[in-house]
């Protein structure tokens, strides 16, 4: 038996919602996944559609944006920018070429531990079944390079 | 070059017994820039601090990334730890390898793969880490309380008695809000009136309150310690100093037949007038839309009568500009309106009243002198039927939600009129009893009990006139039959509603409200009394229907939190926030408008003849909460956020 496709997520997720989350996640001792890597921010809204690209540049096979569920945003609507936000990328992504199912876009609240356990377990799947995301692998080294300035 | 400090925490086997912290600490020693990679049992302990401090000491260390628990729970202790040793604490990051890994992964091997990412990540955002300082904010000392009901008083009587100043300003001509309009109050019986009316003489007489009545905010411009607000305060036609409250004025008056607000149209009143006998304070005013002299020119009765010279009806509203550091909003609520409940017959019938109109004819002060009469031909009634959830738990009349007052108020109203009329019949149609709260359920026991109300589980369809009584039929959902009853009043137990524009009003001082017009709270549970925006506290009904005990709970609150505020003479802030590059802002505006808070100003950039050469924005610091939505915004990349700049998310995202 061929040895399991391990995907990388990156999530970019909200410090008082999603973020607050994963953290009831861990206290409740759920298990998910090990496959998504935090990045955490203090609001969605400070989610550029940069941050996705740079990550599946880098080799992520997927991407994660998590945040306060609409009327919840502790910054009162940094999460309607960041939904309109990614209304208008996806199509930009859908142009491109890059499959907009290696993106996904949630609501977890800082109380929705089991919630954010289940969507991780769902996407990692969800991601393990589309492959490893190889479009950007040519310019992984040349990305490298340019971190290290 | 970066010298950069990896801490690796056990956190005893919470850790260590899932993630392989030896490779995880030999992994970072081999990183970049990492000058120390160690690891400790618990680094929260002392003596783990002590480790910590003496590390960046003997290292001369230029950031630190503790690999532990959640930021949200350790993340202080560290940048204390790192500030005691001489570090910037804005140098110090959390990998959580706790919360986010060792507890949630079953593979040991993955989980360490998984924590070596998050702790390089960490240490690529701190090597671009900035030194910061907290942000200090001067504070005024002066509180404005918004709304003069129970809410307003507690929270202006609280932090007024503290020693601190307080600005109490009403919309109406007197202070007391609904409490005053309230018969008796549940579950002790008590008269509202007795116990609200002192209050409100507190309140005004107070050395460290002023009292602007007649008033409204029209503008709240600032932040937290320092807002700006424009009071509007509309001409009472009479002049305050002089008036002595005799009340000769509204006896001369001849427009004795406007229907009286506070009776809820059941009793009338004059146009010049105060809206109750115990009015605080008890000078009248003048109501422009009713008064004969601003209709036709003449009369000015009121002004002969007056032995002091106080009317003058030249008199135009004034505007004060106040200097406040906090704001507690009490702005209360409205009673829904019942004519969307046709069907109840509410304005057709003139029986047929609401729980707020029941109040005042109970009410010693109200227009009947406190005799249950029925308005249309002021006889006793012998059967009344009360219908509660009139308006609340109805989504179809989109009030999702319960008023939470209604099942106890109904209940008082039932053993009001089981008191004052001998005799009388009370059937209560009703969807569940709420009654949670102390002495709440033995109160409505007692209504059953002692005063034997009639409670029947279900709605009521329709209320006609039939042979001069209100024939009510329902449901009796637990007997599983139709009821019809023949009452002579019926009253409505309506919905507590927002505020007429409560919206607008919220915009106006910038804060958030809910589907419903309520004003949030910044967290529910944790944060009840603070509104999302720094400095403006809620309290009372504004924030969600409540009783009275709940009311002033919440607003001596509110003045604990504002009396925490003025506790400083200097705020200090998290330095999380935006700044501009002004040399690159190119003036398009796109993070004004994505600015939740109005932080982002137009500052004007001039030449050496003080021309204006260019407009760029400026973030003000005081009202920047650090969201970061106009850094995404920017089209120069002209803003940054401080903590969060494009730099450490990039080289968070390069290390992962």
């Amino acid at each position: 038996m061929s040895e399991q496709f391990e995907p990388k997520i990156v999530a970019f997720v909200c410090t008082y919602c999603t973020y607050a989350g994963a953290d009831l996640a861990g206290t409740s001792r759920l298990k998910y996944a090990p496959n998504v890597r935090l990045v955490r921010l203090p609001c969605t809204g400070r989610i550029s559609p940069m941050f996705i690209l740079k990550a599946l540049q880098k080799g992520a096979d997927g991407v994660l944006i998590s945040g306060c569920h609409p009327g919840d945003c502790h910054f009162t609507h940094g999460n309607y920018h960041a939904r309109r936000r990614w209304t208008v990328f996806r199509a930009l992504l859908d142009f491109t070429g890059i499959p907009t199912d290696r993106v996904k876009y949630s609501w977890i609240s800082a109380a929705e531990g089991v919630k954010f356990a289940e969507l991780i377990n769902t996407i990692t799947e969800d991601i393990r079944a589309l492959g490893p995301f190889t479009q950007y692998h040519g310019l992984i080294e040349e990305t490298q390079s340019q971190a290290s300035l | 070059m970066a010298k950069i400090g990896v801490f690796i925490c056990h956190c005893g086997e919470n850790i260590a017994g899932k993630v392989d912290t030896s490779r995880l600490a030999a992994a970072l020693g081999d990183h970049p820039g990492v000058s120390v990679s160690v690891e400790y049992k618990y680094f929260c302990s002392d003596p783990g601090q002590e480790s910590v401090k003496k590390a960046i000491r003997e290292n001369h260390l230029t950031g630190v990334v503790v690999a532990a628990c959640s930021p949200r729970m350790h993340e202080a202790t560290f940048r204390k730890a790192c500030a005691e040793a001489g570090l910037n604490p804005y140098l110090c990051e959390i990998a959580n390898i706790r919360e986010h890994c060792s507890w949630v992964h079953s593979d040991g091997d993955m989980a360490t793969d998984k924590a070596i990412d998050i702790t390089r990540s960490m240490v690529e955002k701190v090597k671009r880490n900035n030194m910061l300082q907290p942000i200090e904010v001067p504070v005024t000392r002066r509180a404005m309380v918004i709304g003069g009901g129970i809410a307003g008083i507690q929270a202006a009587l609280d932090i007024a008695s503290a020693g601190q100043e307080v600005v109490l300003v009403e919309r109406e001509p007197s202070l007391g809000g609904h409490m005053a309009q309230l018969s008796e109050t549940f579950p002790t019986l008590d008269c509202s009136q007795c116990i609200m009316t002192p209050r409100m003489v507190e309140a005004a007489q107070h050395p460290n309150i002023r009292l602007l009545t007649y008033a409204e905010v029209e503008h709240v411009d600032g932040y937290i310690g320092n807002f700006k607000v424009r009071v509007r305060m509309k001409s009472r036609f009479v002049h305050m100093d002089k008036c002595t409250g005799c009340g000769d004025c509204y006896l001369k008056c001849p427009v004795k037949k406007i229907p009286s607000e506070f009776d809820c149209g059941l009793g009338k009143r004059t146009a010049i007038y105060t809206p109750f006998a115990q009015s605080v304070p008890n000078n009248p005013v003048i109501d422009k839309t009713n008064c004969i002299y601003f209709k036709n020119g003449k009369c000015k009765l009121c002004q002969k009568a007056c032995a002091a010279d106080a009317i003058d009806f030249e008199m135009q509203d004034e505007f004060l500009e106040l200097e406040v550091g906090a704001i507690v909003v009490a702005t209360g609520f409205q009673v829904q309106n019942t004519a969307m409940y046709g069907e109840y017959g509410y304005g057709k019938y003139a029986d047929v009243i609401t729980g707020l109109q029941f109040e005042r004819l109970a009410s010693a002060s109200g227009p009947t002198a406190g005799k249950i009469l029925r308005p249309s031909d002021q006889k006793e009634p012998e059967h009344i039927v009360f219908i509660q959830c009139a308006g609340s738990r109805d989504p179809s009349k989109g009030v999702r939600y319960c008023s939470k007052i209604c099942c106890m108020y109904t209940a008082k109203h039932a053993m009001l009129y089981a008191h004052k009329v001998q005799g009388g019949k009370t059937s209560i149609f009703y969807m569940d009893i709420r009654a949670g709260g102390k002495g709440y359920d033995e109160f409505t026991r007692r209504a059953i009990e002692e005063d034997e109300a009639s409670y029947l589980r279900g709605r009521v369809s329709k209320v006609w006139e039939e042979n001069g009584k209100l024939m009510v039929r329902g449901v009796d959902t637990l007997l599983g039959r139709p009821v019809e009853i023949a009452a002579d009043m019926v009253v409505l137990a309506t919905a507590m509603v927002a505020q007429p524009g409560a919206k607008e009003f919220a915009k106006t001082i910038g804060i958030g409200y809910d589907e419903y017009g309520f004003y949030n709270e910044a967290h529910l549970k944790l944060r009840p009394v603070e509104s999302s925006t720094a400095g403006i506290f809620l309290a009372g009904t504004c924030q969600s229907p409540k009783d009275i005990p709940d009311s002033v709970a919440q607003a001596s609150a509110s003045a604990s939190k504002v009396l925490a505020l003025f506790s400083k003479d200097r705020l200090e802030r998290e330095p999380v926030i935006a700044s501009c590059n002004e040399a690159t802002c190119a003036g398009c505006w796109g993070c004004v408008l994505a600015c939740p808070y109005n932080a982002i100003e137009k500052k004007d950039i001039l030449d050496r003849s003080g021309r204006v050469i260019k407009q760029v924005a400026s973030v003000n610091p005081g009202l920047c909460q650090g969201c970061g939505t106009c850094v995404t915004f920017c089209r120069s990349n002209s803003i940054d956020l401080a903590g969060f700049t494009e730099k450490q998310i990039f080289a968070e995202v390069m290390g992962l």
